[in-house]
């Protein structure tokens, strides 16, 4: 009984940890892409805004905004509107925890 | 059954080795190697992620024939005197440091079965999946009477960054006021389609400035403009008027070399002081010798999920040589995107994981339409399970010409060379 207990959590843990992996590779994949502007890992190397260590909270209301046209923008109100909102948690997830 | 604190403790020392079959929170690691064909904005960015995605893991070859990065982008600031030809060239240093192996050559065959490139003057190098990421080469065929020889000396495209920016520089240096630059654009799709418009605002800025009685011809094979119409009239318009003058449905017939004049299909002849003629054109040379042009001859076709050739098995094509997704320019910007996809199905692929979802990939093009002001074109491009597309109500183009653009277009140029190449 023990060991099956054991065996049962190994498979949770190893799920969540594959699953965070993955979650871990999907952010950095999907926020690669802010990149081309933004500086690898969003380390700007100037003239546009740097995102990384940029706290979650701070992106996701800055991005929503954009797509809602509240916040006036040039090229980011046109192209936040290719974005879920899941895909946007992931990408503020990921810059979040750059430093 | 209920797990208790001891439990997962036991458990997650476990799982710690399990973590390394999923490469911990880095992900996949992958080994072995990697070669890349051309040092342009795809080719350069796939090899530094794929460095970094991998961890160093999988070794990355470059083969490029020119010794330094010199970008297409604020190439015609160049041409109008705004920039130098240094302000636009990068070294390839700042790949080494991230441990890609550049080798300054060009590749000439690839035999996809026994998966080896051959390069002009260093062998051959063996590969586990190859790159090729070679921009576009020239139709000479559109233009009758241009040759390679020509194009090299006298009659310039400038649709590649470097010796002939600086030429062509030259030549509306020395051309006297009141002179007539021409340009051919060719039949889409060409590289960066908003870049001969671009062009030809900015010879016109710089005339405009130095030589006032001076024209700019904008000789059109495709009817319209083809990318930010509407603004780069209103900028003619307001800007240019008398200077500049536009003539679509301009497809050439013929070049007399030595008159400096090109006849038209339809329209009459033009008699140019500057003639910048820039020829239709197709994926560059090596993918059609690695037989990775399957779309008309002239494109290589793509599984989009990760920019793996339908040709060929273990090759991916990417940038302008691609037989584009709907919607997608071929620019600079774009290659960097599929770049980015590219590089994260390699790295899953080298370490035995299927390829992921491809990410949401976006372009974004800036356009000097004087020395001050700029236009955009921005476009989100979402994969649908078989090709990239734009989302209904995604995208656009900037409202009016503005200032602020152009400081973004400046700080945009410094940001992707440095994603790139640093």
């Amino acid at each position: 009984m023990k060991h099956s207990k054991i065996a049962l959590a190994v498979a949770l843990l190893g799920l969540s940890s594959a699953a965070l992996a993955d979650g871990h590779v999907l952010g950095r994949n999907m926020a690669s892409a802010c990149a081309s502007c933004h500086g690898t890992n969003g380390h700007s190397v100037g003239g546009m805004d740097p995102l990384a260590g940029m706290p979650k909270d701070e992106m996701l209301r800055k991005v929503r905004d954009f797509r809602s046209g509240a916040k006036p923008a040039t090229v980011m109100q046109q192209l936040s509107k290719g974005y879920t909102d899941e895909q946007i948690e992931m990408i503020a997830n990921y810059y979040a925890a750059q430093k | 059954m209920t797990l208790n604190r001891r439990d997962f403790i036991k458990a997650a020392g476990a799982t710690v080795a399990m973590g390394s079959l999923y490469g911990c929170a880095g992900g996949a690691k992958g080994s072995g190697n990697v070669v890349v064909i051309g040092g342009g904005y795809g080719g350069a960015t796939v090899a530094k992620y794929i460095r970094m995605w991998s961890d160093g893991g999988i070794n990355v070859t470059l083969v490029e024939p020119n010794p330094a990065f010199v970008s297409c982008p604020i190439s015609n600031l160049v041409l109008a005197g705004e920039k130098t030809i240094n302000d636009i060239t990068t070294s390839y240093d700042g790949l080494k440091k991230h441990g890609v192996r550049v080798i300054h050559d060009t590749a000439t065959a690839v035999d996809p079965v026994k998966r080896t490139v051959t390069l002009s003057k260093n062998g051959a190098l063996s590969y586990d999946r190859l790159v090729v990421s070679p921009g576009i080469d020239f139709i000479w065929e559109s233009v009758p009477g241009l040759t390679p020889a020509i194009s090299d000396s006298k009659i310039f495209h400038s649709w590649k960054a470097g010796p002939q920016t600086v030429a062509l520089r030259k030549q509306l240096e020395s051309m006297p006021d009141g002179g007539i630059y021409a340009l051919c654009i060719p039949k889409a799709p060409y590289r960066c389609p908003p870049g001969p418009y671009e062009r030809a605002s900015m010879i016109a800025n710089y005339f405009k400035a130095h030589k006032p009685k001076s024209k700019v011809l904008v000789l059109d094979a495709n009817a319209d403009v083809t990318s930010k119409g509407p603004l780069f009239k209103k900028a003619w318009g307001d800007l240019y008027s008398g200077m500049l003058e536009y003539r679509g449905n301009h497809s050439i017939t013929k070049l007399d070399v030595a008159s400096q004049t090109v006849e038209f299909e339809f329209g009459d002849k033009v008699k140019a002081d500057v003639l910048n003629i820039v020829p239709a054109q197709k994926a560059g040379m090596i993918a059609n010798a690695a037989g990775l042009t399957n779309v008309g001859g002239r494109w290589c076709g793509v599984d989009w999920k990760t920019l793996e050739s339908t040709a060929h098995k273990n090759i991916h094509v990417l940038g302008d040589s691609t037989a584009s997704s709907p919607g997608m320019p071929k620019s600079g910007h774009m290659a960097t995107q599929h770049s980015k996809v590219a590089a994260a199905a390699i790295v899953n692929l080298m370490s035995g994981q299927a390829a992921p979802d491809p990410m949401v990939i976006a372009n974004t093009c800036y356009s000097f339409v004087s020395s001050k002001e700029v236009v955009h074109v921005a476009h989100p491009y979402v994969f649908n399970g078989k090709e990239f597309a734009v989302p209904k109500g995604a995208g656009g183009v900037s409202p009016s010409r503005n200032e602020l653009e152009a400081k973004y277009a400046l700080a945009w140029a410094k940001n992707i060379w440095a994603d790139a190449l640093l």
